[in-house]
């Protein structure tokens, strides 16, 4: 196995790490809608993920870093050319951010109001939109010889990656849900549990409609395995969640992601961004990479900070450990 | 096409309104984060309440300013990719590295340890929960040093070498990269500069409350110890400064000719005290100079030649082909000026301050305060002396804005300095924009966070002004308790939380 395809591989696990972490906050983002009755109930949501979100965004930055790092000329392909989506992707996240440290700053009902409508939908708009570009990007774009993306904002917007970014938005719904189902406690938990199976029925429709059309298209031996793995666990997921064990349900719902993710990948390389006007110039893991000295830098790099990343975040969720419900939120603010 | 909207003006316009709003942030990140992480140092040390106070309420303004900074970072990543993908092309195996250098290591350590300092007030020992604002810290300090490195590259590339096959620079030495004197010397400057301006905000708002005889006990500290940090970091700014200079006239003698609107080049070199030159012609119109100055900022003495602006055109010209290779010299020239008159501003009048506010054995015995006075600001308590002191505390709020300025001239400086190369003597700046990007995709996106910018500008001033005003907060039970177990104590399990959004 060489350099690039390590970086291949590094790449995958950090958009997995992206999607499994803030997959289930932006989720949760949602269900300030969906599933909180009032201020304070958003308040508890909020809370669930006030302490980690910030931590899982930078597995976003890490993924575009690498990216950068590792395959330049895919960077720049995708960067330039999905500008407006990800323009819009830029404009969420920001305001997210400031979303919720700004939200309590103040005590004026509009003033938390409007930040809680800018949570929502902030959560909700690059949930989606990951869903489309991932689509597009396994689907292939227009890349001409000079590899540049020569298509317009139409062309990202096609049933199949349309289809991807339904599913993305449900899959880190449901995934959200059971989260405030293993992080809450009280009336929010039981609802949190009635609305997964909800969420968890729709979600497998559509996931199960992407993924096929994604085997049927590009599949191999190799991604059948990873979508096998992905529908059995969303189905655990969905079977756990109703018997009350949310603590698999959210191993299994980041199983999904995991395999699903895994899936797109698999039918990707070695292709890093097809093309699709001519095979010829698809980008591929040697053609868009970098050389193999700064890829080994680069290995050196992750190697250890990876798995030091892993342990401090991890221990982040084990100080946190202990589920909230609307009592621990004081009345202030 | 139209040049004013050339994508790439446009392109260039976006970076510089993204980057020096995000340079607002930044420093104030560095810089407030080692001095909450100090204060609250001091807090586990002596238990003394007024330090508690001061690091609750000098961290929540630093929680207020973060948000912005890393939102506005993000975009700064993005951008590289979607304004400027030919550049990403030519220099992703080199700069792309201290990038993702700087994700993994430095920003996974800050993002995930502020989370455990806000949330932790009730989760974590004293001792492990000051850590964490400590490991924030680092972060900045870290994420600083990676970016700065890589810019340095752009300044003076090292480490490399020019693939003709690929069209691109490849890298040879990261540790180079990562080593040169320019990455090691701008390190320096930004960070002891970051301290000026955190140093200034701590004077101002301390002043504000001092100068009200309010929250004196906190607010005294905050003062000496802004104005101490105010001193420190700017001597060692102007140290760090001479040393960059001094690099520079060697790596870029046209941005440092630019700098001092030096058309032709002279042996003594005088320093410019002010200009006012014909860009056309190439020579000054009227200019006021302080001989043999320059000479000792380029090389450290006072007779030798320093190249003028028209020497390096010329010379760059053989060396590069035809073309102009210069850089907006107006800008230059008052970039420079402003960035070392507004730091030496603040300097001097920290200094004067510090002064002011000195340790009570040196003032007659009438004249000294408690811990729980205001300081005397003169040294009589006469009318004209007492509006005097009134004068200060005012003159310290609108030193606040001061070294922002400086910072934000001096990044101006340096990278339209630079022009018309991205890299420096490697690639132009007009052959690294994204191609396949329309002009108006990056009108649109210009507007966007133009108008996006300000209103948060609007959003995060008035939150800064309505905390900045509160004071410290009044301890709670729970604050002078902290639980001596990691994950909070079970003894009152239903608790609301220390802090919840």
């Amino acid at each position: 196995m060489e350099l690039h395809d390590v970086w291949f591989v590094l790449i995958a696990v950090l958009w997995t790490g992206y999607f499994f972490l803030e997959g289930f906050d932006f989720g949760v983002g949602v269900l300030t809608k969906l599933l909180a009755r009032d201020r304070k109930e958003r308040r508890v949501l909020i809370n669930t993920i006030g302490p980690v979100w910030d931590g899982n965004e930078v597995w976003l930055l890490s993924a575009g870093g690498a990216t950068f790092a590792a395959f330049p000329d895919w960077y720049a392909t995708l960067f330039s050319g999905f500008y407006l989506p990800l323009l819009l992707i830029l404009i969420c996240l920001i305001v997210r951010g400031v979303s919720f440290e700004y939200r309590h700053k103040r005590p004026e009902e509009n003033w938390q109001r409007n930040w809680e409508n800018a949570i929502f939908w902030t959560s909700l708009i690059p949930a989606f939109l990951w869903g489309v570009a991932f689509g597009n990007i396994v689907r292939g774009v227009k890349i001409d010889a000079q590899k540049e993306y020569v298509g317009n904002v139409l062309d990202l917007l096609n049933a199949y990656s349309i289809l991807g970014g339904l599913v993305t938005l449900t899959l880190f719904t449901f995934h959200g849900t059971v989260f405030v189902a293993l992080k809450t406690v009280g009336d929010i938990r039981v609802r949190a549990r009635a609305l997964a199976l909800r969420v968890g029925l729709l979600t497998a429709v559509l996931a199960l409609g992407f993924l096929t059309w994604t085997q049927a298209t590009r599949g191999d031996s190799a991604s059948l395995v990873a979508m096998i793995v992905a529908v059995v666990s969303l189905v655990a997921a969905i079977a756990a969640v109703r018997v009350g064990r949310e603590g698999w349900s959210f191993a299994f719902s980041g199983v999904t992601i995991v395999a699903a993710v895994a899936m797109l990948f698999l039918t990707l390389f070695p292709n890093v961004m097809p093309s699709s006007l001519d095979d010829a110039w698809s980008l591929t893991v040697t053609n868009a990479s970098s050389t193999p000295y700064t890829l080994k830098i680069m290995t050196w790099c992750a190697g250890i900070a990876t798995p030091v990343v892993l342990l401090y975040q991890g221990w982040t969720y084990w100080v946190f450990r202990k589920r909230i419900g609307t009592q621990h939120i004081a009345d202030a603010h | 096409m139209d040049l004013a909207l050339a994508p790439e003006t446009l392109a260039r316009w976006q970076f510089g309104i993204t980057t020096v709003y995000h340079f607002l942030f930044v420093p104030l990140t560095i810089s407030l984060a080692a001095l909450t992480a100090g204060l609250q140092t001091a807090w586990v040390r002596t238990g003394k309440e007024k330090y508690l106070k001061a690091t609750k309420f000098w961290g929540k303004l630093f929680l207020i300013n973060i948000a912005m900074g890393v939102v506005t970072g993000i975009v700064q990543e993005f951008q590289f990719g979607m304004n400027w993908s030919d550049y990403s092309r030519f220099v992703g195996d080199i700069f792309g590295a201290p990038l993702a250098f700087e994700a993994l290591i430095a920003f996974f350590f800050e993002s995930t340890f502020i989370g455990l300092w806000i949330f932790g007030w009730d989760k974590l020992p004293k001792k492990i929960h000051l850590a964490c604002i400590w490991m924030v810290s680092i972060g900045t300090i870290c994420s600083a040093y990676f970016i700065l490195a890589a810019n340095s590259w752009m300044q003076h590339p090292v480490g490399y070498r020019i693939n003709e096959e690929r069209g691109r620079a490849e890298l040879t030495d990261f540790w180079k990269v990562l080593s040169q004197d320019t990455a090691v010397t701008q390190f320096f400057h930004t960070i002891t500069a970051a301290f000026l301006v955190g140093g200034a905000f701590m004077v101002g708002i301390a002043a504000y409350h001092l100068a009200r005889k309010k929250h004196i006990p906190v607010m005294r500290t905050s003062l000496r110890l802004g104005l101490v940090t105010v001193i420190v970091a700017g001597l060692l700014t102007a140290v760090s400064g001479d040393l960059l200079g001094k690099v520079m006239f060697r790596q870029q003698p046209m941005k440092m000719a630019a700098a001092e609107a030096l058309w032709d080049g002279e042996a003594p070199a005088p320093f410019s005290l002010f200009a006012y030159g014909d860009v056309e012609k190439g020579h000054n119109t009227v200019a006021l100079e302080i001989p043999g100055i320059l000479s000792f900022l380029a090389n450290g003495d006072f007779d030798s030649y320093v190249p003028g602006i028209n020497d390096v055109n010329k010379s760059e010209q053989e060396k590069y082909g035809p073309g102009d290779y210069r850089p907006n010299i107006p800008v230059a020239y008052w970039g420079f000026r402003w960035m070392i008159g507004f730091g030496m501003a603040s300097l001097a009048i920290g200094a004067f301050g510090l002064w002011l506010t000195r340790k009570k054995f040196l003032l007659p015995r009438a004249l000294r305060t408690g811990e729980d006075e205001v300081p005397h600001l003169v040294l009589f308590r006469k009318p004209l002396g007492a509006r005097f002191s009134r004068w200060y505390w005012v003159v310290a709020l609108w030193t606040m804005t001061f070294p922002l300025i400086a910072t934000s001239w001096g990044w101006i400086f340096t990278e339209m300095g630079r022009q018309p190369w991205v890299v420096y003597g490697v690639l132009r700046t007009k052959d690294a924009v994204s191609p396949g990007v329309s002009q108006g995709e990056v009108l649109t996106s210009m507007i966007i966070f133009t108008a996006l910018y300000a209103i948060l500008a609007v959003i995060e001033f008035k939150l800064m002004v309505k905390y900045a005003k509160a004071g410290p907060p009044e301890l709670t039970e729970a604050d002078l308790n902290p639980p001596t177990k990691i994950g909070g104590d079970d003894r009152d399990a239903d608790r609301p939380m220390a802090f919840s959004y």
